[in-house]
């Protein structure tokens, strides 16, 4: 029982501090992915090619000043780092990344994944509100709004590949897809997962929270030093989140010929990462009222219809 | 569009610092929810003076000051300017003196152009069509450097010509420049033109009439995005427009695509008539001999006295200009920039007045904006593509 526990503890560990590694590295795949992308080199001074960018950068971040403006919520204001970083990491607990590295098989692990996302919503929310800014609460209303409507669409996407796998456990759905990934008969509801899942991690082009062009930095404008920080490590981690989901309900997760089942899984889901920089540098940004429309007017019907179908599908080929 | 509860509208300051106001713009924005219901400019937070300081400076002390009007095409601003004071004298150029100041009037265009369509870009979110056009503005730079010895306040055209010859590196590379520009304007448009997002949040966005260019005063592409086909260079001709072959981009729709398809189309017939007059670019002097504006020689100043009295004279006092009142306008890339200038018949302007294209399009910018979202307003800012320095003067 006792080694039980400290097995699963140190199974935290690893995955929280490979995780964390992987998001500081993710922000320095973005800054070399984009620079390329647009004609410049991104980071080169710290260390062989830049490699030494996420340390400096995190150095720098715990060594500013922590400030917190006069006005602010206090107690609110210092616990919405906090929620908007914890659900991110929490979520990886139950993705399996291979046949026997996962913390817990639970068997709705995809509702303990959209139950977490919805957590992390709590923690904009209240950073816009307790920040008392103007900005700041306005970047919060939009992506409190925008992370809810495409939480809807991308909840209706996910139930093709349940329905088809017949399960919530995120193991069994992959192991569903050892003849084919669910991505060719659920084409649809891939796309739509693709669309709402770049939305709900506020990515661009779907970055109005934080459109710095508008809002400044959005809804954590009053923060400063490790607290952003937070927000920013949450932000990384919730992608990774729906990377690994993506590579688990639709690109067939840790399945795979010759490679070590662990690799299948980072291939699958660095590609869907790659294809969130690869958006970044392309795609001008939508506008408040647009990303609405597209949200509940295109990808909600579709996403149901396809709900439709698939269901009708699968009944008749059970029955 | 109603606002029945007038109490949800808050207020929301933009700037003086805020990543798109473009420089030093204040906006005071009363919004209802995201709604705008009302904007105010509130300019002068980089107000110098300049036309204040120019009472006190000869007329060719002044020309650094236009540099620094809009700071994106200083060539344009001393082109203006001294058609200006040439006009009191009624100076004949150069042939390729005026060939020359179209040449580097053209370019700088091309390179505001490119910074409007970088910034108006990244405004909207696409984060790299800034970094591919300043990848060609810097290009345009280096070739001012070459041809001026300045990147940006180059002060090189003077009054009766311009300051010197260009070398012979300056043409090879402008020619060079000027035959792959085309291509680099295809990879902007291919980024942006057809692209749906950006159709989305450009097409009917600040709207403005054919009507509203006249009540305004709009001019330049905020004229020609809107049906008005007018264009200075060639419907008040000067320098020498009238050899070259190009078209005056007009759209119809008078929206921000409108106007970003006007601008690009601009990019390209600027870049026409670079390559043209880089072609036939005549032989000759730079510099008028009228010795009412244009320094004697040196040759002549190491020979004769005269020469050196009024060589000496010119630098130390400056010229006098005859009395009257003198207005030229160009067609500058942010619209008409026009100076007004009234002489006493003395050394300097009794009084300098800047008609500044940018001022004249932010005027405007309530009547653009009002009942669209917060998130339009970046983009209308973008599209008036306005220059703070020229603005607050």
């Amino acid at each position: 029982m006792v080694l039980a526990i400290v097995f699963t503890l140190i199974k935290i560990l690893i995955i929280i501090v490979c995780t964390l590694t992987g998001v500081a590295y993710m922000t320095y795949a973005e800054r070399k992915v984009i620079g390329h992308m647009q004609v410049r080199l991104g980071p080169v001074h710290t260390g062989p090619k830049g490699l030494l960018q996420p340390l400096a950068d995190g150095l720098k971040l715990m060594a500013k000043e922590d400030m917190t403006p006069d006005m602010v919520d206090k107690p609110v204001f210092y616990v919405a780092p906090f929620l908007g970083m914890v659900p991110g990491l929490a979520a990886f607990a139950v993705i399996p990344f291979s046949e026997n590295i996962y913390v817990a098989n639970i068997n709705v692990g995809l509702l303990y994944v959209l139950a977490l996302s919805s957590v992390g919503v709590y923690g904009i929310i209240m950073s816009g509100w307790a920040s008392n800014s103007k900005y700041a609460t306005m970047g919060s209303l939009r992506s409190s709004a925008q992370v809810i409507s495409y939480e809807t669409a991308m909840g209706l996407s996910i139930l093709g590949p349940v329905l088809l796998a017949g399960s919530l456990n995120l193991k069994e759905i992959t192991e569903a897809q050892r003849g084919l990934w669910f991505m060719v008969p659920q084409f649809v509801a891939f796309v739509i997962y693709s669309i709402s899942a770049v939305a709900e991690t506020n990515r661009a082009p779907f970055d109005l929270p934080e459109a710095e062009t508008e809002l400044v930095a959005g809804f954590h404008v009053e923060y400063s030093s490790m607290r952003f920080a937070m927000f920013f490590l949450g932000e990384y981690a919730n992608m990774y989140v729906v990377a690994s989901m993506c590579a688990v309900l639709f690109l067939g997760g840790y399945t795979g010929p010759l490679l070590p089942p662990i690799v299948w899984f980072l291939i699958k889901m660095l590609a869907f990462m790659f294809f969130f920089l690869w958006l970044r540098a392309t795609l001008p940004r939508l506008r408040f009222d647009q990303l609405m429309n597209l949200g509940w007017k295109i990808l909600i019907p579709i996403a149901l219809a396809n709900l439709l179908i698939t269901s009708i599908v699968v009944y008749a080929i059970r029955n | 569009m109603s606002y029945n509860n007038i109490s949800e509208v808050i207020t929301v300051n933009m700037g003086p610092q805020h990543p798109s106001t473009h420089g030093v713009l204040r906006l005071v924005v009363d919004l209802d929810g995201e709604t705008i219901v009302n904007v105010e400019p509130d300019v002068g937070y980089l107000h110098r003076g300049t036309e204040k300081l120019a009472e006190n400076r000869t007329y060719h002390q002044c020309i650094p000051l236009t540099d620094r009007l809009d700071y994106l095409s200083p060539l344009s601003n001393n082109l203006a300017y001294c058609l200006a004071v040439e006009k009191f004298f009624d100076v004949k150029i150069p042939e390729r003196a005026d060939y020359l100041r179209v040449i580097l009037a053209e370019l700088a265009r091309v390179a505001s152009h490119l910074v409007w369509i970088a910034t108006h870009a990244l405004d909207i979110g696409a984060m790299t069509v800034f970094l591919y056009a300043f990848r060609e503005r810097e290009e345009i730079l280096d070739l001012f450097e070459i041809g001026t010895g300045q990147r940006m306040t180059s002060s090189w055209i003077r009054i009766g010509g311009i300051r010197a010859d260009m070398p012979e590196e300056f043409f090879v590379r402008a020619k060079d420049f000027v035959e792959r520009f085309d291509k680099n304007v295809d990879t902007y448009e291919n980024l942006l033109t057809n692209n749906r997002i950006w159709k989305m949040r450009t097409i009917g966005i600040g709207h403005l009439s054919a009507e509203d260019v006249q009540d305004y005063g709009t001019s330049g592409p905020l004229m020609r995005g809107s049906g008005v086909d007018f264009d200075l260079r060639r419907d008040e001709p000067y320098c020498c427009y009238d050899k070259f072959q190009w078209e005056i981009p007009v759209q119809p729709e008078g929206d921000t695509y409108a106007r970003y398809k006007v601008r690009m189309k601009e990019l390209r017939e600027a870049n026409k008539i670079v390559g043209q007059a880089l072609e036939t670019l005549p032989a000759g002097p730079v510099m008028t001999d009228d010795p009412r504006v244009a320094l004697p020689a040196h040759e002549d100043v190491y020979e004769r006295m005269e020469a050196l009295i009024r060589r000496f004279y010119i630098v130390s006092k400056g010229f006098k200009a005859p009395k009257g009142e003198t207005y030229q306008g160009i067609e500058a890339p942010k619209g008409e920039l026009g100076f007004y200038i009234v002489s006493e018949g003395e050394e300097r302007p009794y009084r300098m007045k800047v008609r500044a294209p940018s001022y004249v399009n932010l005027g405007a910018l309530n009547h653009m904006a009002k009942g669209h979202m917060l998130a339009d307003l970046v983009a209308i800012i973008g599209t008036n593509d306005v220059v703070l320095g020229e603005i607050d003067r």
